[in-house]
């Protein structure tokens, strides 16, 4: 009887060895395609005028050049504002926003799925049904109640009205709806008061789903121009993407542009890959084995 | 004595129901100290217990809440206001009752063409990108861990730098003229003749804008997958090995769907919202207005009234259309998952 299991196993095993290949081969052709635009950001940004102009556009650069970089340079010398002050402002309101978004939708979501409390039922299914409801029409009501609230011109416009991403709760939620209870009450026999099990076993559980929230939401706060045209009328409070979104026009600008393009985006490229390799088996490192 | 114990068996219904609501199992929080309960009293008094029990509960939630609430329920509510008034968002809004629904749904032409339009792509879109997401992350999920970071950006790529690269990529792939990529493999391979209007004729307008959009679909979902699989307790895998389980899609029917159920809601209901939102897509690719409209989607008819003509009540009465067609959709998957789940 036993010997019949160990074949099985066996067999198992060796099925196991075809499935990797099939897997790579499909994951790398359809990766190639995929990271296209990555590929032509990057490439256009190092393109001498002669071939940003060619039609068909081609994925790779025949004679690289700095020449866009230090034509972007030349338009940002004489602005009003110096540029550094733009960056400075992102960089800030980035920072801040992205660790009050964490703390915020951790807070909320520990108890909302761990803990049964009156109302938190239906104040989750408010989150869930709002993720469902078009905002299309909404910005004149928003625009009143940020104003109403003497928000407009400060920093604080840029990070208060988008912390509450029901998204990102959404997403913290149901992650730790993975976690198995089992772990708080362990950690409840032990003496833990709630702020610790929060802290303590929930926020490093929730490592991976931080991350992914993280790269969901750097790429609109690092590129927020919106904001500054709507709410902001001090020039120096407004943001670096903003000031990008003014460079913006005239043929002669085409290279520039590009180099701008690829400078807007690679924050959000590095943030991911950084992000990504922090994504791996939480269960395995938790101790709940 | 009778209607003290109704009160009590009231209570420990709620109970109940919550907990079945919830759909999992909820700790029982011990803030109360082990001190016993007076549940007799009646069912207001056990809530207030119960309330002062967890205020660490609603002291967590609170930040977000405040926000919710101040930010984004409040606009929402007053946008449903505003869809029965007139409103050109300079002068007082006028009360006109549901004078904006009649006009939407009887006169207004264009509205039939951006739904039916806006179905078209949401019935396509949403299932196979949803699946493709799933499958994806699968994928990913069976290679080493330092790999994983790489295919990961491959496939998020088209979300990270969309607008920017995306567009100039797919103008080119689907240029009307011979230089077009696509046109001009089609005629060396002699399938054609002359080339395809790919964004001009009314016929392919919405096709390409399908085809994109697939191209472009691994997303949010798609990441929460990614990482909602490294959630997945390998031990399972052993046991199940045990038990006879042994290929991976065995593996992905009997453990990694069933485990992975937190996600799949996540995105099943992002994928809703996304593929019924569609807009900024159809006019990168084909332009605002499309030829004969073709492209026209619900999105791009609110955008139209809000941004351009400065009728925010109709806008307002579109987008409540749409968000009760989204809730529908939203609430019948959310079933359908939790009873398989």
């Amino acid at each position: 009887m036993f010997q019949v299991d160990v074949d099985y196993l066996k067999k198992a095993k060796k099925r196991r060895e075809i499935a990797p290949t099939v897997i790579t081969i499909v994951l790398a052709f359809a990766g190639v395609i995929s990271a296209l635009p990555i590929v032509y950001l990057f490439v256009t940004a190092f393109k001498p005028a002669e071939e940003l102009f060619l039609y068909p556009p081609r994925f790779y650069v025949a004679n690289p050049t700095l020449k866009n970089f230090s034509d972007l340079v030349s338009i940002t010398a004489n602005t009003m504002v110096p540029f550094t002050r733009y960056l400075f402002n992102t960089i800030i309101i980035t920072a801040l926003y992205m660790f009050a978004l964490i703390v915020v939708g951790t807070m909320a979501c520990y108890p909302l799925s761990k803990h049964k409390f009156p109302g938190g039922t239906a104040l989750f299914k408010l989150v869930t049904n709002a993720l469902l409801i078009i905002s299309g029409a909404a910005a004149i009501p928003s625009y009143i109640i940020v104003t109403g609230l003497h928000l407009d011109n400060t920093y604080l416009v840029y990070i208060i009205p988008g912390l509450a991403n029901c998204t990102c709760m959404f997403l913290l939620k149901q992650f730790l709806d993975q976690v198995p209870n089992t772990i708080f009450e362990a950690g409840k026999i032990d003496g833990a008061s709630e702020w610790q099990l929060y802290t303590k076993i929930a926020l490093p559980l929730l490592r991976n789903a931080q991350a992914t929230c993280v790269i969901l939401t750097f790429p609109g706060i690092w590129g927020d121009a919106g904001t500054s045209t709507t709410y902001i009328y001090d020039e120096q409070l407004r943001t670096f993407a903003f000031f990008m979104s003014t460079l913006q026009g005239g043929l002669a600008r085409t290279g520039a542009n590009s180099a701008a393009s690829l400078i807007m985006t690679l924050p959000s490229i590095i943030v991911f890959v950084v992000s990504q390799s922090s994504v791996m088996d939480t269960m395995a490192h938790s101790g709940i084995k | 004595m009778g209607k003290n114990r109704k009160a009590l068996k009231k209570a420990e219904d709620t109970v109940v129901n919550d907990a079945q609501a919830a759909g999992q199992n909820v700790l029982d929080d011990a803030a109360d100290g082990g001190k016993k309960r007076d549940y007799t009293k009646s069912y207001f008094s056990y809530t207030m217990h119960e309330i002062w029990n967890h205020k660490m509960s609603y002291a967590l939630i609170a930040p977000f809440f405040i926000c919710f609430i101040t930010f984004t329920l409040l606009p929402l509510i007053a946008s449903a206001v505003l869809s029965f008034f007139y409103f050109d968002s300079l002068s007082w809004p006028q009360f006109i009752f549901w004078d904006n629904y009649v006009y939407l749904f009887v006169e207004d032409s264009l509205f039939l063409k951006a739904f039916s339009n806006t179905l078209y792509y949401a019935v396509i879109v949403g299932p196979v990108s949803y699946i493709a997401s799933y499958f994806f992350a699968w994928f990913i999920n069976q290679v080493p861990n330092k790999l994983r970071p790489i295919y990961t950006l491959a496939f998020y790529a088209p979300s990270l730098c969309s607008g920017i690269a995306m567009g100039v990529v797919w103008l080119v792939m689907f240029a009307n003229d011979s230089q077009g990529y696509i046109n001009s493999v089609l005629l060396n391979a002699g399938l054609i003749t002359e080339p395809i209007q790919f964004l001009q004729d009314v016929k392919w307008i919405m096709p390409v804008i399908i085809i994109v959009a697939l191209w472009s679909s691994l997303g949010a979902g798609f990441l929460s997958f990614v990482a909602g699989f490294t959630n997945v307790d390998k031990e399972l895998y052993d046991a199940a090995m045990v038990d006879g389980i042994t290929s991976r899609f065995q593996r992905l029917i009997y453990i990694d769907i069933p485990q992975t159920m937190p996600q799949l809601l996540f995105s099943a209901v992002l994928t809703i919202t996304g593929s019924f939102t569609v807009g900024g897509l159809s006019q990168t690719l084909v332009g605002h207005p499309s030829p004969e409209d073709a492209g026209l989607t619900i999105m791009l008819h609110l955008g139209d009234y809000a941004g351009q003509r400065f009728e925010v009540g109709y806008a307002s009465a579109i987008a409540v259309v749409l968000s009760v067609m989204v809730l529908g959709i939203g609430r019948l998957a959310f079933k359908l998952l939790q009873e398989k789940g």
